[in-house]
């Protein structure tokens, strides 16, 4: 009986599993691949959930059974290089709040994926708007408030699409620290305190590596982890001291790191270049208030002058709205001087490579997961809609 | 007050320039009509002398200005702001009619700069959504001033009313202990007790027919709310929740005041009922809903339904909510939702002037009215157009090609100097 029932389960999962992998051709006027140059007239195939083929019209053939699409313009799926939805909730009440413990300051054992709400209304509304992969998790707020992850838009549960559970820290610097949190009061003791935890980590990887480790400690587990490259510090942060002071702790201890914010990185950019940071450019229309009392729209056009790789984040929202939308604060950043088609890259291949996915996600290239957009004009255009989305292959509601 | 009024004429004759200046070439969309290729647009004396096609004719020895290429419309009026570093009300009370946000406004603030940048020319300054009624808003030309009589836009000359009242409903003003209401029925109620009241004292005034010895004693609240019982003061009410919408009606209606609904996040729900009571709406636009319990079911198709319903609707930039440099993106996303371009484009001039009592003055490119405009790079519903000139009553107050003005569109280092704010927990509530 036990086997009849596996059995069957196993026809249902295979049943599926065909059925929801249609084959697909998708028809544009344009066809951004972030592999190469735009192609006039192209068209994508989409076999079992990868991307079967790209190339123009004329010389790609589309098989007789292959379910048509058309669009003016079609890009790879959109990256959203830092986010906080599926825990920070819309409503914004405390129980859909996730995204900041204010026990204590430093908690890099805190895992998003034990928190990540797949279902909640803002990740919705992120894909409809062209986001198909986010790196989302726990927010600003702490010295080190938790871990993050990335994972796809369209899964419905923490136990699919994700493309990695536990991929940064996030670290918030400056004085951008929740009023809950009473330690530490200053920039400098904050800084003490993140050297002591990473001297004692220090400590604890010599002795996980020895042949008599120590008892199992969550928070120096994470933080080892980090000393050894597995863990990435995506670091928040504006004031250009702050930014100075990110990357001296970053030599001190040499961790791998992405900048995060930085709406004064203008003020330092030979230095970040030199410390070959990547960043996470503060979204275009952030509110040039607080901490990010500085910013300028032409952030990201700068970081571009500067060859320094960036990638968009729709950030942390702590009122109305409560996200922002990467679409639109890349849109914004190239009427502010930021080249059409790097903006294009920026929310796609480059967010990738800075998220060590670019082997999955992040281009229409044979092989990869068939994450595509599909938009009726100009995707940067207020007028343009997201006419489809497609993850893995399938279309999206 | 006839003080008051001296300055304020005054300052207007003083920067007005005496020349006549022609503006040619430019794609111009007068609101009042249709938009006109290769236009004309004719300014003397801080007021709009013509406007029309290449034949307009041009005053002789008019300074003749080529903007071809580009696009000019009206300045942008933003009927629901925060700029100016004002306040309002305190913690004393819920009901503030007698607080005036003139009294705290800071004519330096970098704030107006920055939104001039954005092309608004005409704002209603507004004090917060804390309370029931957090005090009275001012309606101001961002003219360059020193003191903020220099910005006023006078509304009624004779009663001294330079702008209509801030009232909320739904959860903003409600909070935990007294003076602040603890629910919706508690806050209609202190509301009405308010304007009750002041029916009272408006029929004092009535009865002693003029005689001095029989006057109520001076009551700064009274007077304001005689003010909006008898239409001379509008009420611009925040609100977010269908329900909440239709009580700031109904009250709107036992006492027949003029009523502006604010925000307004779930109009689409009671689109017909609004625009049967003839009601007018400031909506805004948001790149997602949430954030707030009431702002849970918001969506940007509110100013197509409300057009669909012929509804009087306008956006606004609720700056910092929004920010006041992208206002024109507003329009943009209400066309993205289903608005036509004609009324997404009025609902950022002529239908918020019209909210204000100033359409008269602004809102449109039509002979007579303040030569308040703006020059833009190209179509005003792309993403890539850029305000590059700012105009008020005949004199240039913000020109991107000038790296001090252009600033305060980008950003960067100290160009904000002040802080943000929406006032919106002015009244210890969220």
């Amino acid at each position: 009986m036990r086997t009849f029932k596996n059995f069957a389960l196993l026809l249902i999962v295979l049943f599926l599993t065909v059925d929801t992998f249609a084959q697909i051709a998708v028809k544009a006027g344009k066809v951004y691949t972030s592999a190469g140059d735009p192609i006039e007239n192209g068209v994508v195939l989409i076999k079992d959930g990868k991307i079967q083929q790209v190339g123009p019209q004329s010389s790609v053939r589309i098989p007789s059974n292959y379910e048509v699409y058309e669009a003016a313009v079609v890009t790879p799926g959109l990256i959203d290089a830092h986010s906080v939805v599926g825990l920070a909730g819309y409503l914004n009440q405390p129980h859909d709040q996730d995204q900041l413990e204010t026990s204590s300051a430093i908690q890099p054992e805190l895992r998003a994926i034990d928190a990540y709400n797949a279902r909640e209304k803002l990740v919705g509304h992120l894909r409809s708007l062209g986001v198909t992969t986010v790196h989302t998790g726990h927010g600003p707020g702490a010295l080190i408030s938790g871990q993050t992850m990335i994972i796809k838009t369209s899964a419905q549960s923490v136990n699919e699409g994700v493309l990695h559970p536990a991929k940064m820290l996030a670290f918030t610097m400056g004085s951008m620290l929740d009023g809950n949190i009473k330690t530490p009061g200053t920039r400098s003791k904050g800084i003490a305190m993140l050297r002591q935890d990473l001297i004692k980590a220090q400590s604890y990887l010599e002795k996980r590596n020895s042949k008599n480790p120590a008892n199992i400690d969550l928070g120096m587990e994470a933080l080892a982890d980090l000393l050894e490259g597995k863990f990435t510090a995506m670091v928040t942060v504006h004031h250009a001291n702050d930014i100075m002071t990110a990357i001296r702790l970053q030599k001190e201890f040499g961790f791998p790191m992405v900048l995060d914010g930085v709406a004064e990185a203008y003020l330092v950019l030979d230095e970040i270049k030199a410390s070959g940071n990547a960043v996470f450019v503060h979204p275009t229309m952030m509110r040039a208030a607080g901490e990010a009392k500085n910013a300028t729209m032409e952030m990201a056009a700068m970081l571009e002058e500067a060859d320094i790789p960036f990638a968009f984040q729709s950030g942390f929202e702590g009122y109305v709205p409560k996200t922002r939308v990467i679409l639109f604060e890349a849109a914004m950043a190239v009427a502010f001087g930021l080249d059409y088609d790097v903006a294009i890259n920026k929310l796609t291949i480059d967010a990738a490579k800075i998220l060590d996915i670019d082997d999955k996600v992040g281009s229409l290239v044979k092989g990869k997961d068939a994450d595509v957009v599909l938009y009726d004009g100009d995707p940067f255009e207020f007028l343009t809609q997201v006419t489809h989305v497609i993850i893995d292959g399938k279309i999206m509601d | 007050m006839l003080g008051m009024l001296f300055m304020v004429m005054s300052s207007s004759i003083s920067s007005a320039q005496d020349k006549a200046v022609a503006f040619k070439g430019a794609h111009i969309i007068p609101i009042s009509g249709n938009p006109i290729d290769n236009g004309v647009l004719v300014i003397q004396n801080g007021k709009i002398l013509a406007v029309g096609d290449a034949n307009t004719k041009i005053p002789s020895g008019a300074e003749i200005v080529d903007v071809t290429g580009q696009v000019l419309m009206p300045g942008l009026v933003d009927t629901h702001s925060h700029i100016g570093g004002g306040d309002g009300g305190d913690r004393s009370s819920s009901l503030h009619p007698d607080v005036r946000i003139l009294d705290a406004i800071d004519p330096r603030s970098d704030t107006f700069r920055k939104a001039l940048s954005g092309g608004i020319t005409s704002a209603n300054v507004m004090p917060g959504s804390g309370h029931l009624m957090s005090g009275q808003t001012v309606y101001l030309k961002l003219r360059k001033a020193n003191t903020v009589e220099d910005m006023l836009l006078v509304v009624d000359v004779e009663n001294n009313i330079y702008g209509g009242i801030k009232m909320a409903n739904g959860t903003n003003p409600i909070g935990s202990s007294p003076p602040q209401p603890g629910t919706r029925a508690k806050s209609a109620a202190m509301v009405r007790e308010l304007f009750v009241k002041a029916q009272n004292y408006q029929q004092k005034i009535k009865d002693a027919k003029g005689d001095e010895s029989k006057m109520p004693p001076r009551d700064l609240q009274m007077e304001t709310l005689v003010q909006v019982l008898e239409g001379k003061r509008t009420v611009h009410n925040h609100t977010h929740r269908h329900d909440d919408i239709l009580t700031a009606i109904r009250l709107s209606q036992e006492f027949g005041y003029k009523l502006v609904l604010h925000h307004v996040s779930e109009a689409y729900k009671v689109a017909e009922e609004i625009a049967a009571a003839g009601v007018a709406s400031s909506i805004i636009t948001l790149d997602s809903f949430g954030g707030k319990l009431e702002a849970a079911e918001f969506s940007n198709i509110s100013g197509a339904v409300l057009e669909e319903a012929g509804a009087l609707v306008g956006f606004h930039t609720d700056d910092y909510i929004t920010d006041s440099r992208t206002f024109l993106r507003s329009a943009a996303m209400g066309v993205r939702e289903g608005m036509s371009r004609e009324k997404a484009l009025e609902a950022v001039t002529i239908a918020n002037a019209i909210m204000m009592d100033i359409d008269n003055r602004v809102g449109s490119l039509e002979n007579g009215k303040d030569a308040d405009f703006i020059l833009l790079s190209g179509d005003p519903f792309s993403v890539y157009t850029l305000v590059q000139e700012t105009w008020i009553e005949g004199m240039k107050v913000w020109d991107r090609d000038n790296p001090d003005d252009k600033e305060y569109s980008t950003g960067g280092y100290e160009v904000f100097r002040g802080d943000v704010t929406t006032h919106h927990t002015d009244g210890d509530s969220k």
